[in-house]
């Protein structure tokens, strides 16, 4: 038994029992907290619908990963493995903090089923795991305020430092470490002294530690510091309590629930407004996010639980080459709106603005190339591209396009294509003299029929460099017996960057044309070499055939023996595989195309340092083509030299955007003569055995 | 006979060209037609300039007045309905002082309106047969304008070949009468150097990729001012920043309806041919026989940019 | 401020390749697109933006058949308050001088501060505002790029050669023709002509305009459209060869033909 007197029992001058400080600390301090997180659901609650419930047991699966086991943390080694010290040490020590709490009233409480051995074993485990958080609180105080990481500066543009923040809240948790140790390590050092007898310690824990430096004290001291430990913290524990909310530390609570709703579909857009169809669209008052109330519950929720590890912006493309795009601040500058509209003092909520006037800018939203490198990196499951369309569709609802993008918009509606291009056009590629006499392309216009569509899209239709993609994929699949055709004048631009730019009317008129006309030619399966299209098709279209990219069809084939590939043409040549986004992010094609390469027999393929789900966007398709963003460089520049530093001499794309994009790229980089860009279906063609 | 007016614009002392191009077209019209230049304006450098047109013109009426100072064209307006006979046909130019002034000038006249004419055909039964262009210059048109009541028209400068006539005419003043008008000019303030709109050039010297250095773009400058020109450019252009943004021609950059486009050392990429409308006469020149600019551009020239353009200026400069 | 927008539904220059019908005379007109006029939509955009700064309403008219509704409808989900169309058989026809006619007709029915139109359409004339002002007696300029209001009068800027800017104080009332880059017009997507899918725009005749039909359309029109035509267009680029004297000596003949030689 410890001869010191706990706070449960312990009285302040003889008279005062320490006990009612142990009960009104709890009680203000949860009763604070009640009401700050009333005031911060309140906009969850006046927020737009979202349906979040479905799915479930994908969801679990993303708590387990995601939020459990920490999956996405080590992508970034050091902060990620110092987040799992921490993030494990408040799991294992919330049930010590939870009965320290009721210690303070009743003295020597157990939490039930913490007797005997489980006690035992879990008090080991409790003292590391706070002498690891302490470890990991330091080392990150040191990262945040000695060695600075960029990723965590804050550029002047959007407010000041967060270091501060950071470190305070990194001092909190030490303090609490400290102080629950040094609460224990007073009462053990206080009953050696007494029985002469040492209980059994974590070696080298905090609380062994400190048992050793305060064992020589007088038994007085070591009562005074016990309940000052004590109370320490528990005024620490619960002004952090009511301090998460506050500020990026609110994810400690968010995160679980956050984790749970994320997006569990990839590729997609969400709808409008959920209730509400297509159809019923015309009748909504006002479209997309304009206010912050217009938001859904789950986008307030994403925008409480940022970290702002800056992870995000560290990926983003845009924010890389200087575009005024960085996904961080879309989250902090929202959070920021709330926590001032709806503020804790007064309990009043005042009327959001025009978001786009307000805290962001019409640049800002344009920026977005829709990648999804930020998404696939956020270790909370924090969506951005969802909420940057929304904007867009805000943004085009009230007229607020700029005139670059209004020029292909305006085309998509009375031409459906961006280039203003005659419909009747659409299909020119496939009749010009030369290609046509050497592979034959069906027009599936009423009479003919074919098992498979080739659905071509504009800029492979159109384009009169891009043109080849469609004629080597046509040589490709007559080459593997495919029974195909194509829409020629009926198709219409598949929308993928349409609905993505927010002009959503404009898309489900395209929706519903191609849809319309895909049902009518009667085919089977659709195949594309746009993964743009893919993408479009895939998953913002409804009611199709299945749908593959034509690289899923070439492995396929090469598999079945349908297809069979030569020697590498050029044995000299070192070729590397751009991820496109909508192929690889969106829709998890890593490895087809790279299988299909490897056929190549002798083919000499290395790989970026930034492939497959981190890979790195080449200037975005469809309309971003159009759009004139502010930037210091551009992202395919950056990318040529990605490449350049891998070795390679030639960058196989497998989307005509990349394509365009690397093949300009490689001119303003000046690295003509060393570096060509070509497209997969081509390098496939010239090897057709 | 056929009385024809021409409104000879000028600036600095000096009539503009269009005195020269005017002398064509009226032959156009009719051979025989009695041609007359009307300028306005104030002071000892009207007379320098109406005295200076006796050399192409047998008649110079002028029409001078403190009002008529800055060309405001509702004050001109005013000052030709007052002096000129409204049976007759007055030719201006087609620039945004004739845009200014002439279709009002038609209905005070109650004469017929015809704008930016490219060529006349003479004249059939009391109509005069001409051609325009329309819908940016895409589809050209003949059009007949009814002249029994006079005629207001315009023409493009540049169009009709600058003709020599010599005469020895003399320099007829009238008075300008009443001037009154509710419109009054302020001033002119000078676009900003290096805030050039291509969208306004009937002229692009148009760069890419195959001015290959920074310091190389002086030399599409000098082709361009010999030719009165702007210089624009493809995007890696704007891209390694050797120009402005506002300079780039294309899909991502600005929409261009020149009447002539000079795409030197440009590919032609869909991109950048994207932003090129309104049908101008394309010249290309390229060192790659391939480039795809030769497939939509008018006339070709496989050589090397570097060589070729200052070649180019000095011939232009030589010509004038 | 009450504003009259004159706009016109035009072939659509950026979305279209113009070829000749069969017959040779005519626009083949079964392919293309049409649109309101560029040069109308700043006009309209000019206009909401003043009525947003001063109160007032926006009006657009046009003349045309009924397929001419559209351009209303779109400048309408812009933000025009009324729309007005002028329809009637006998303006079918009609030169610059009738257009302005009938449109001087619905003008003097109101009571309008300001009169804008496009510098030009897709006759490329630039006739119809100067006409306009004419028949009102109000003042005029062309080509404007900058309005500023002051009272009773307006400081405006004329875009003139060399991208210079001409000011000028102009008396209200006044008709002003707007040349395209003055704003930056808004979107208008599907939606928002939805949105005024409904709304009645009135259709009115000669008769309604009081307008004589003998000084309108074709029997009106003093200059006629004989027929189209495009200059013949070869297989990609004459492509020029010789010394470089020669090459250049051809390409400057070329050039001066074309009006690329100032």
């Amino acid at each position: 038994m410890s001869p010191l007197i706990g706070p449960a029992n312990f009285m302040f001058f003889d008279f005062f029992p320490a006990a009612i400080l142990s009960v009104l600390i709890p009680v203000v301090g949860v009763a604070l907290f009640t009401y700050i997180m009333a005031r911060r659901i309140a906009p969850l609650v006046r927020a737009a619908p979202d349906n979040r419930f479905n799915n479930i047991p994908e969801r679990i699966k993303n708590l387990l990963i995601i939020w459990l086991a920490q999956w996405r943390q080590p992508r970034y080694m050091v902060a990620g493995v110092l987040h799992i010290v921490i993030f494990a040490g408040f799991l294992i020590l919330s049930i010590r903090s939870t009965s320290l709490v009721i210690i303070g009233i009743s003295d020597g409480f157990v939490l039930p089923g913490f007797g005997g051995v489980i006690g035992d074993i879990y008090n080991v485990l409790k003292d590391y795991a706070a002498t690891a958080v302490l470890v990991a609180c330091i080392i990150a105080a040191v990262r945040r305020g000695v060695v600075r990481p960029a990723r965590y500066d804050v550029p002047a543009k959007y407010g000041k430092d967060h270091t501060a923040e950071a470190v305070f809240v990194l001092g909190v948790i030490s303090t609490l470490m400290i102080s629950e140790s040094l609460f224990e390590a007073t009462e053990l050092a206080a009953e050696m002294q007494h029985t002469g007898h040492a209980e059994f310690l974590a070696p080298l824990s905090l609380v062994w530690i400190f048992r050793g430096m305060v064992s020589g004290f007088a038994q007085s001291t070591l009562q005074g510091l016990h309940l000052v430990m004590y109370y320490i913290h528990d005024l620490t524990f619960f002004f952090f309590l009511c301090f998460l909310p506050m500020g990026k530390h609110f994810h400690v609570i968010t995160s679980i629930f956050n984790v749970f709703f994320m997006r569990v579909k990839k590729g997609n857009i969400k709808p409008v407004k959920y209730g509400v169809n297509a159809e019923e669209l015309d009748n909504l008052e006002s479209l997309g996010v304009k206010k912050l109330e217009d938001f859904t519950w789950k986008h307030i929720l994403d925008f409480y639980s940022c970290a702002d590890c800056g992870r995000c912006s560290d990926q983003c493309p845009a924010n890389a080459v200087g575009r005024p795009l960085s996904p961080r601040f879309i989250t902090i500058k929202a959070r920021d709106l709330i926590f001032k509209n709806y503020p804790i003092k007064s309990g009043e909520i005042y009327k959001s603005k025009l978001l786009v006037e307000d805290i962001y800018t019409e640049d800002e939203i344009w920026s977005c190339t829709t990648c999804g490198a930020c998404e696939q990196e956020c270790p909370l499951g924090i969506e951005y591209i969802d909420k940057i369309v929304d904007l867009r569709r805000g943004m085009v609802d009230e007229g607020m396009v700029p005139q670059s993008l209004q020029k292909p918009l305006k085309a998509l509606e009375k031409r459906g294509n961006p280039y203003g291009i005659m419909e009747k056009k659409r299909s020119d590629w496939c009749t010009e003299k030369e290609f046509a006499a050497e592979c034959s392309v069906k027009i599936l216009d009423g009479g003919e029929t074919a098992d498979t569509l080739f659905f071509v899209d504009s800029i492979t239709s159109f384009d009169d460099n891009i043109k080849t993609i469609a004629k080597n994929t046509a040589k490709i699949l007559t080459r593997a017996g495919v029974d195909f055709g194509i829409l020629g004048k009926a198709e219409k631009d598949s929308g993928n960057e349409v609905i993505r730019f927010g002009e959503e009317m404009l898309f489900q008129n395209l929706k519903s044309h191609n849809t319309e006309a895909i049902l009518e030619s009667g085919v089977k399966q659709i195949v594309t070499a746009d993964p743009h299209a893919f993408n479009a098709l895939k998953n913002d279209y409804t009611g199709l055939p299945p749908v593959k990219h034509v690289s899923q069809v070439i492995t396929e084939k090469i598999k079945a023996g349908a297809l069979t590939l030569k020697e590498a043409q050029e044995p000299e040549s070192v070729y590397v595989y751009h991820d496109p986004c909508y192929l690889g992010r969106h829709n998890g094609i890593y490895e087809d195309p790279r299988e299909a390469l490897d056929a190549i027999k002798n083919l000499n393929r290395v790989e970026l340092a930034k492939s497959r789900d981190r890979s790195f966007c080449c200037g975005g398709g469809g309309l971003m083509l159009f759009y004139e963003p502010e930037e210091e460089t551009r992202m395919g520049v950056l990318r040529v030299k990605m490449a350049a530093e891998a070795g390679a001499t030639v960058i196989i794309t497998a989307c005509p955007f990349c394509l365009v994009n690397i093949q300009d790229a490689i001119k303003v980089a000046g690295k003509e003569g060393e570096m060509r860009a070509m497209d997969f279906t081509e390098l496939i063609a010239q090897h057709l055995a | 006979m056929t009385q024809i007016y021409v409104y000879v614009t000028h600036k600095g002392g000096v009539a503009d060209d269009i005195a020269s191009e005017f002398i064509a077209a009226a032959k156009k019209i009719d051979t025989g037609a009695t041609v007359t230049a009307v300028v306005t304006g104030s002071g000892a450098d009207l007379d320098k300039i109406a005295q200076s047109l006796t050399s192409k013109y047998a008649e110079v009426i002028k029409i001078s007045d403190p009002a008529l100072a800055y060309p405001n064209a509702e004050v001109i307006r005013k000052a030709l309905c007052n002096v000129l006979d409204k049976s007759a046909i007055l030719l201006a130019p087609h620039d945004t002082l004739g845009m200014d002034l002439c279709p009002g000038l038609s209905i005070k006249m109650d004469s017929a309106f015809a704008a930016d004419v490219v060529d006349f055909e003479g004249i059939d039964g009391g109509k005069l047969k001409l051609v325009r262009q329309e819908l940016g210059g895409a589809v050209s048109t003949h059009v007949t304008c009814d002249i029994s009541n006079g005629a207001v028209i315009t023409i493009r400068p540049g169009a009709f070949a600058a003709a020599d006539a010599s005469a020895s005419g003399k320099v007829t003043d009238k008075p300008a009468g009443d001037l009154a008008v509710k419109r009054r000019f302020l001033e002119v303030v000078q676009a900003e150097v290096g805030d050039v709109d291509i969208t306004k050039s009937d002229v692009l010297v148009s760069v890419g990729r195959g001015i290959q250095e920074q310091e190389n773009i002086a030399i599409a400058e000098e082709l361009a001012e010999a030719m009165g020109a702007v210089v624009s450019c493809s995007r890696p252009i704007v891209d390694a920043k050797w120009l402005e943004k506002g300079r780039q021609v294309g899909t991502s950059g600005k929409t261009v309806k020149p009447k002539v486009y000079m795409a030197m050392g440009i590919s032609g990429s869909f991109q950048h041919m994207g932003g090129v409308k309104g049908n101008p006469y394309i010249v290309a020149v390229n060192k790659n026989p391939k480039a795809p600019i030769f497939q939509v551009a008018d006339v070709g020239i496989v050589a090397d940019i570097l060589e070729f353009m200052p070649a180019l200026t000095e011939a232009i400069k030589d010509l004038k | 401020m009450e504003i009259l927008v004159c706009v016109k539904r035009v072939p659509d220059t950026a979305e279209n390749e113009f070829q000749l019908n069969s017959a040779g005379n005519d626009l083949d007109r079964d392919d293309l697109v049409y649109s309101v006029n560029e040069w109308d939509n700043y006009a309209v955009e000019e206009a909401i933006q003043i009525v947003d700064r001063v109160g007032g309403n926006v009006t657009v008219v046009t003349v045309g058949d009924s397929e001419s509704e559209e351009v209303l409808r779109r400048e309408m989900a812009m933000g025009a308050n009324n729309g007005v169309l002028m329809s009637d058989d006998a303006f079918e026809g009609s030169d610059g001088k009738g257009i302005a006619t009938i449109l001087a007709g619905e003008i003097k029915k109101g009571k309008y501060d300001l009169v804008l139109t496009g510098a030009q359409a897709d006759a490329a004339a630039g006739q119809v505002g100067g006409m306009l002002a004419a028949m009102l007696d109000l003042p005029y300029a062309s080509l404007v790029n900058k309005i500023e209001i002051e009272g009773s009068k307006l400081k405006i800027g004329r875009e003139i050669e060399g991208g210079n800017q001409e000011m000028n104080e102009i008396e209200l009332p006044c008709v002003l023709s707007i040349q395209t880059g003055i704003n930056e017009p808004r979107y208008v997507g599907i939606r928002g002509i939805r949105k005024v899918a409904q709304v009645e725009i009135p259709v009115k005749d000669a008769a309604a305009l009081g307008v004589d039909p003998a000084s309108v359309g074709d029997a009106g029109a003093k200059v006629k459209r004989v027929d189209y035509f495009v200059p013949v267009l070869g297989d990609g680029a004459e492509m020029l060869e010789g010394s470089t004297d020669e090459i250049i000596a051809q390409l400057i003949e070329r050039i001066k033909s074309k009006g690329g030689l100032a």
